[in-house]
């Protein structure tokens, strides 16, 4: 017997005064030593995952400090990462990161949109379950298996499409391309290739998967009982969706999109395939050359000195804070949601 | 209202005048109120039952005929309007037009809500099937370019320590990376499956406020980028305390990036285990420990081990600290505690450096081994978490139902209906709408009773 209440025996004994003077009786709880020893290795097994984490955050933090505080304020303006003549600093790779983020969310968002509502609502019943399957396995494939993909097929069919976007909207700053006549059909199709819009767009596809399974596990929670309320009134199944799902589903979807942003903003090797490395904040995302955090860090931790590697750490400490925030934004959103109450 | 105008004209309004006040009826009950039934109308033809759903021949040749228009379309404007280049932009074209064609041809004969319907399911119809069609195409793309190198059985069985950049797919292999990472994920998980499952144990059993803390670290830890995870490992492990690039440091990074996935998604399926069989087993007398080994773990089996099949999908494929770790060699390595060891993305990572054919062909072919053993993992889960109690108590209901003649196979609603069969089980029915086999209401019974029926 593990749990035993405490008898009466066991309190102070009432001083022979009138039954009514009761005196609350103390309920506790004495484990068997089993129990105990049980309940020990478990929280020893919580306190060293707490320690690990917390020593990957401190060390983090400490050796990061190094660093910036030689570099000051200047760390967050400098475009250059020279750091062993304390000249560096994140604007540059911050920038081509939430830019490579912001391309490969707008374009994911309405691809997976599109198929979590396909799966759950329009694809036959049979046809589902193998759905479900798909989109899972899709989102457990490697990234560096994406990157072979875009460095190998996408890159080349892009250039034509960065190409008549550059033309036509040329009057868009992010858009415009610099060094190139479009009307010259001689000029270089290489000002096209290795650009943020690549690298976002590979990036999107893997996104892609773990968003829609998200979305779709939300969407399918919807109440039946107010799809039907919906269908019933006479509303179109595009209606139903618009009334019932989406409602229901907003915090599956603000949450999955933002899990999708902080996986692009952290992803490193199918973005490291693609760009090319420039230390300048570069706007136009359909031209050559951009960076991310994540690979300036694979791209330059080999030939680090001590210094370069505290500066590297404060570079993906920046990107662990980014990523972190995100991550909360995401969960807080998703658990403030109706669907998200039992999560 | 048709059946109203088609009345028979001796139904005239005079007649129901004296009828419709009450009071004045009861006033006189000397005059029997007269009620008159109309006459049936004559029945122009046999009524015919309602088609709700599936599809009409109209929708069809509705998108059939809007696909022709759009390609037609398409064509005129890239050979006579103005020259279109590309396969992207007449597609781009093609799909602007359809959607214009089609939302134009389905509004002759419908409102606007039922276009906008319409031209909706395209949209999603077409978004899903853009996305399934990439995906597959990016396996199959992996695979096609692979072949070549694993169609030759030494590319499983060789390394690449005698193989130089221009010999041909005969020689070499990448039996070390296959093995490399078999080492390093087993490391991993020996580092990741006794911590990961105790600690979310522990946030599920051992509620409270430094509990709540763990759990708020660790999911802030599922945010931290796997480059990071690499670059920790490799400023302390490495640099610090001077531990060589090897398999054991690659498998630390790797554990510090599963460990968090793993003890997440372990403690949203232990949370799901039943308050109400704990309870039972606290009931009869048995304390937390035998509680959680003999009602809580066997309850959530299957979820904890899809928890730790999906977190070695992650570890297994992640490259960027295994980049930072494990350092670079072309030879078979065993021993993760002495010298590089390369594992399956690192060399897919290095061979598709080289310019090289045969070296891209091999790159290719390590990601197909890569991705086929993801998919056995999956494959894994699956039977796994097939096998689990809730699935054996629906299948043994399902034989059940079966032997005893009873006919769960789907069946339309308006099957059953005109029939008047009032024998008809209304739980059957509801299955038979909803067009699926009873697999979720079994297994609410079938559920609280399998741990018992595991431990007598």
């Amino acid at each position: 017997m593990a749990t035993v209440l405490e008898s009466p025996a066991d309190l102070p004994p009432s001083p022979g005064g009138p039954p009514d003077a009761d005196v609350p009786r103390r309920l506790g709880t004495r484990r068997a030593p089993a129990d105990r020893a049980f309940r020990g290795v478990l929280r020893g097994g919580g306190i060293s995952v707490l320690a690990i984490m917390s020593f990957v955050g401190i060390f983090l933090l400490a050796r990061a400090w190094q660093a910036l505080r030689v570099a000051g304020p200047s760390f967050l303006t400098t475009q250059d990462w020279e750091p062993d003549s304390h000249h560096f600093g994140i604007a540059a790779v911050i920038v081509g990161t939430l830019l490579i983020a912001t391309v490969a969310v707008s374009f994911a968002l309405p691809l997976s949109l599109g198929t979590a509502l396909y799966i759950s609502e329009y694809a036959p019943a049979r046809l589902r379950r193998a759905l479900v399957t798909l989109v899972d396995l899709m989102a457990a494939v490697p990234s560096v298996v994406f990157g072979l993909w875009g460095f190998f097929f996408l890159q080349g069919h892009l250039t034509d499409v960065a190409r008549w976007l550059s033309t036509v909207f040329a009057w868009f700053p992010p858009l415009a391309v610099q060094g190139t006549d479009p009307r010259d059909p001689l000029s270089t199709v290489t000002v096209y290739t290795s650009s943020t819009f690549v690298a976002g767009l590979v990036v999107s596809l893997m996104i892609t998967p773990i968003m829609t399974s998200i979305m779709r596990e939300v969407f399918m929670q919807a109440p039946v009982g107010e799809r039907e309320g919906a269908l019933a009134l006479g509303s179109t199944r595009w209606g139903m969706i618009r009334s019932v799902v989406l409602p229901y589903g907003a915090g599956g979807i603000i949450g999955g999109t933002m899990l999708g942003l902080g996986r692009a903003l952290g992803e490193t090797i199918a973005v490291y395939m693609i760009i090319s490395p420039v230390f300048q904040v570069q706007w136009h995302v359909l031209q050559n050359g951009t960076n991310s955090v994540s690979s300036l860090i694979a791209l330059r931790y080999g030939e680090a000195s001590t210094f370069g590697m505290s500066a590297l750490m404060a570079a993906g400490l920046t990107l662990f804070l980014l990523t972190l925030v995100v991550n909360f934004a995401a969960s807080s959103i998703a658990a403030r949601s109706r669907s998200g109450q039992g999560t | 209202m048709t059946t109203l105008a088609s009345r028979p004209s001796g139904a005239a309004p005079a007649d129901h005048a004296p009828a419709a006040p009450p009071a004045s009826a009861a006033d006189e009950p000397a005059t029997p109120a007269r009620t008159h039934r109309p006459a049936p109308a004559p029945d122009p033809a046999p009524e015919r039952r309602r088609q709700l759903g599936g599809a009409r021949i109209s929708d069809a040749l509705a998108l059939v005929g809007s696909g022709v228009a759009a390609l037609s379309l398409t064509a005129v404007i890239a050979t006579q309007l103005a020259p279109v280049q590309g396969v992207v932009a007449c597609v781009a074209i093609a799909t602007v037009l359809f959607l214009v064609v089609y939302a134009t041809v389905v509004s002759l004969d419908a409102d606007a809500p039922a276009v906008r319907d319409r031209v909706v399911m395209v949209v999603v119809h077409g978004l899903a099937f853009v996305v399934m069609a990439t995906l597959v195409f990016i396996v199959t793309f992996t695979f096609g370019r692979g072949l070549r190198a694993l169609l030759h059985a030494n590319f499983f069985t060789q390394d690449m320590a005698l193989a130089g950049p221009l010999d041909p797919l005969t020689t070499g292999g990448v039996a070390h990376a296959i093995v490399g990472s078999l080492i390093q994920i087993s490391l991993a998980l020996a580092i990741t499956i006794p911590l990961g499952l105790a600690t979310a144990v522990f946030l599920t059993e051992v509620p409270g406020r430094f509990s709540r803390l763990v759990r708020t670290v660790v999911e802030a830890m599922t945010a931290l980028p796997s480059i990071v995870a690499g670059l920790f490992v490799y400023a302390t492990a490495i640099l610090t305390f001077g531990l060589d690039k090897s398999g054991l440091a690659a498998s630390m990074a790797i554990s510090i990036m599963m460990l968090p996935i793993m003890i997440r998604s372990a403690d949203v399926v232990l949370r799901l285990v039943p308050g109400t069989l704990k309870e039972a087993s606290y009931g009869l007398g048995s304390g937390q420990w035998r509680t959680v080994w003999k009602v809580v773990l066997p309850t959530a089996r299957s979820g904890l081990t899809t928890a730790v099949i999906l977190a070695t999908a992650r570890g297994i494929g992640e490259t960027s600290p295994v980049l930072l770790t494990s350092g670079f060699t072309a030879a078979f390595n065993a021993n993760p505690l002495h010298g590089p060891m390369v594992s399956l993305p690192l060399a897919i990572f290095q061979f598709v450096k080289s310019p090289e054919p045969s070296m891209i062909a091999r790159g290719f072919g390590t990601a197909a081994v890569l991705m086929m053993i993801v998919v056995l993992l999956f494959v894994l889960a699956r039977v796994i978490g097939a096998q689990d109690a809730a699935a054996r108590a629906r299948r043994a209901d399902l034989y059940a139902r079966v032997l005893d003649g009873i006919r769960v196979r789907p069946r339309a609603l308006s099957e059953l209906e005109p029939t008047g069969d009032a024998t008809v089980d209304p739980v059957l029915a509801r299955y038979a709408v909803s067009g699926e086999l009873p697999s979720e209401a079994p297994t609410a019974p079938g559920a609280p009773d399998s741990p018992t029926e595991e431990h007598p």
